[in-house]
């Protein structure tokens, strides 16, 4: 069984190496030091197993999984995170709190060679995640992979979102960014005083608006500063009113 | 001086009969059984107001009473006079006919007596209001001073306890050192008195406590880089004050950027005031200096606020890939 330690701590990793010593059958092929090096190292090793710290450098822990199309087992590993903690009690997938003892761990890692629990758990992630990125920290941002590169996009930066099948397309000033959420993801954590969902395709930030026209009967459409034209239906209309105090 | 008012004013009133051709005695016995009765009634106004103060829309009240004690008194007085010095007919007719300026004069003497009651009695109340409050807003400032001094990043001492616990296997020496380190931080923490400051150089050893556990935490990715003018060393500032600074711009500077981070913190001498600057690395491309702001700093300005009154003391500012906070501290203590 392959196992990758992503923590920015080095002692941190060092504990888990440690206990691991009583378990052969788990190999650590890498250490990471943060997301990003966990994103490649993943990608590279296919592993079965992550320890996951949550708080690490440039993104955490939740948005490095986000990256990643088909999550492995995961452990996390945290030492404090309101949060996060509530993510896991609600979705059963083994947490770790620091410091942690040596048979926490070795529960921990039990449940996970159990084999039909390591499959659970890999189910359960995207349920853990969707309720983890509603933490107020997930909505000033958003994490997109683009070209086997990461890019962290500021909200603000956000023009306006567009539905597209499986995804949802991240217009920004440097292009578009397609992310695998659903709009009712993002109109749920989103700032609702600065987007506004105006159709059911569609999801604009309002400081991008520079005029509203009708738009056929009873429709309108939002024209923003990039001059892009995004459709604001009948039921849209009124919610950007409101907002916007008309 | 309240009696000797009153001697002057029965002496007055004994003249003032003896001019209307009464005899010494008449004019004496008269004038102290009038006086003597009001002295006693400006106590009893005194002392029930002492106890009871009339609530505002209550005025009335003194109106009342001044008139109901002026009447009391010159019954008392007609009866008191009339009885022992009645074989004087001239006198029972002179009492008859003062009895309306006598009226007059205890109602006036009476009444202002009662309005200075009132006065007085109503400054002293708010007075004793006034400590009250001030003593109340001093509790809850040091409640709130040792709260704010207090709060320890809980994501610190959970890590550095998992440091520790993996320090134990390998590097048992190096794991006892961090426990004493750590120990001793917790130690300042605990520190109650806010009044008591202390020297800049006391500050930086305890800073250097956090310091020396944040490092063995991060390992290589983070150093220091302390640089003091020896003139601001001798200065005083609050306790703990330095710490969440610190704190902030590590957290901002290891959380924002992969790579190994210099925090610098420079201090010097400006206009007589300390001033000191805490500088750290970020990404201009991912950041947004507002969440440099967190919540660490909110509490240090709050602090800064409670302690001086004022709100510029603190100061952040961001310079292509370098965020610096700059905390003013005036030397008035």
């Amino acid at each position: 069984m392959k196992a990758i330690i992503i923590d920015d701590e080095p002692l941190a990793r060092v504990i888990i190496k440690e206990y691991l010593q009583s378990f052969p059958k788990v190999e650590v092929v890498q250490e990471c030091n943060d997301g990003f090096e966990g994103v490649k190292a993943i990608q590279q090793q296919q592993p079965d197993l992550i320890f996951l710290d949550i708080q690490m450098p440039k993104i955490n822990g939740f948005e490095m999984l986000e990256l990643i199309e088909e999550p492995p087992a995961v452990i996390f590993t945290t030492a404090f995170d309101e949060y996060a903690i509530r993510a896991f009690e609600s979705h059963a997938i083994d947490y770790l709190l620091k410091p942690f003892s040596k048979e926490r761990f070795d529960k921990a890692i039990g449940k996970l060679l159990d084999q039909r629990n390591a499959s659970y758990a890999r189910e359960t992630t995207p349920f853990l995640l969707e309720t983890a990125s509603q933490s107020p920290m997930q909505q000033q941002r958003v994490v997109v992979k683009i070209a086997g590169k990461i890019r962290i996009i500021p909200v603000e930066e956000i023009h306006f979102l567009e539905a597209a099948d499986d995804y949802v397309k991240i217009h920004t000033k440097e292009g578009s960014y397609l992310k695998n959420k659903t709009m009712s993801h993002f109109e749920q954590t989103m700032d609702p005083q600065f987007f506004v969902r105006t159709h059911r395709s569609y999801m604009l930030n309002i400081q991008q608006i520079t005029r509203i026209d009708p738009y056929e009967k009873e429709n309108h459409i939002a024209i923003l500063k990039s001059g892009s034209r995004v459709p604001v239906s009948k039921a849209g209309y009124v919610k950007l009113r409101s907002v916007l105090g008309l | 001086m309240f009696t000797a008012w009153w001697l002057v004013w029965a002496t007055l009133q004994a003249i003032l009969i003896n001019n209307f051709g009464f005899d010494l005695k008449i004019s004496v016995v008269d004038s102290l059984v009038t006086n003597i009765q009001l002295m006693g009634g400006c106590w009893l106004v005194n002392n029930l107001l002492k106890f009871y103060l009339p609530q505002k829309d209550k005025y009335w009240y003194i109106l009342i009473m001044s008139a109901g004690l002026s009447g009391a008194i010159l019954l008392n007085t007609k009866w008191i006079l009339t009885t022992f010095l009645s074989d004087q007919a001239a006198y029972a007719s002179f009492i008859s006919n003062s009895l309306p300026v006598r009226f007059g004069i205890s109602f006036l003497l009476i009444g202002c007596m009662t309005i200075l009651c009132v006065l007085w009695y109503t400054v002293e109340e708010e007075k004793e209001n006034q400590q009250r409050k001030a003593d109340v807003e001093r509790l809850t400032r040091e409640a709130e001073l040792f709260k704010l001094r207090q709060q320890l990043q809980p994501h610190f001492l959970f890590n550095s306890l998992n440091s520790i616990s993996a320090l134990v296997g390998s590097q048992p020496e190096e794991a006892r050192k961090m426990i004493h380190q750590l120990s001793d931080f917790l130690r300042g923490n605990l520190k109650k008195e806010e009044q008591k400051w202390v020297a800049v150089s006391e500050e930086l050893q305890y800073l250097q406590l956090y310091l020396e556990i944040e490092k063995v935490r991060f390992g290589h990715r983070l150093s220091t880089n302390i640089d003091m003018e020896p003139d601001s060393m001798a200065m005083k500032m609050p306790p703990m004050l330095l710490q969440p600074i610190v704190e902030n711009a590590i957290k901002f500077g290891l959380y924002d950027t992969t790579e190994s981070i210099t925090i610098s913190i420079t201090g010097k001498v400006q206009d007589s005031s300390l001033e000191i600057l805490v500088q750290n690395p970020f990404d201009p491309e991912t950041s947004y200096p507002k969440q440099g702001t967190g919540f660490g700093l909110n509490s240090v300005k709050r602090r800064l606020y409670l302690l001086f009154g004022r709100n510029d003391l603190l100061d952040t500012s961001a310079t292509e890939n370098i965020f610096t906070t700059t905390v003013k501290i005036p030397q008035t203590a």
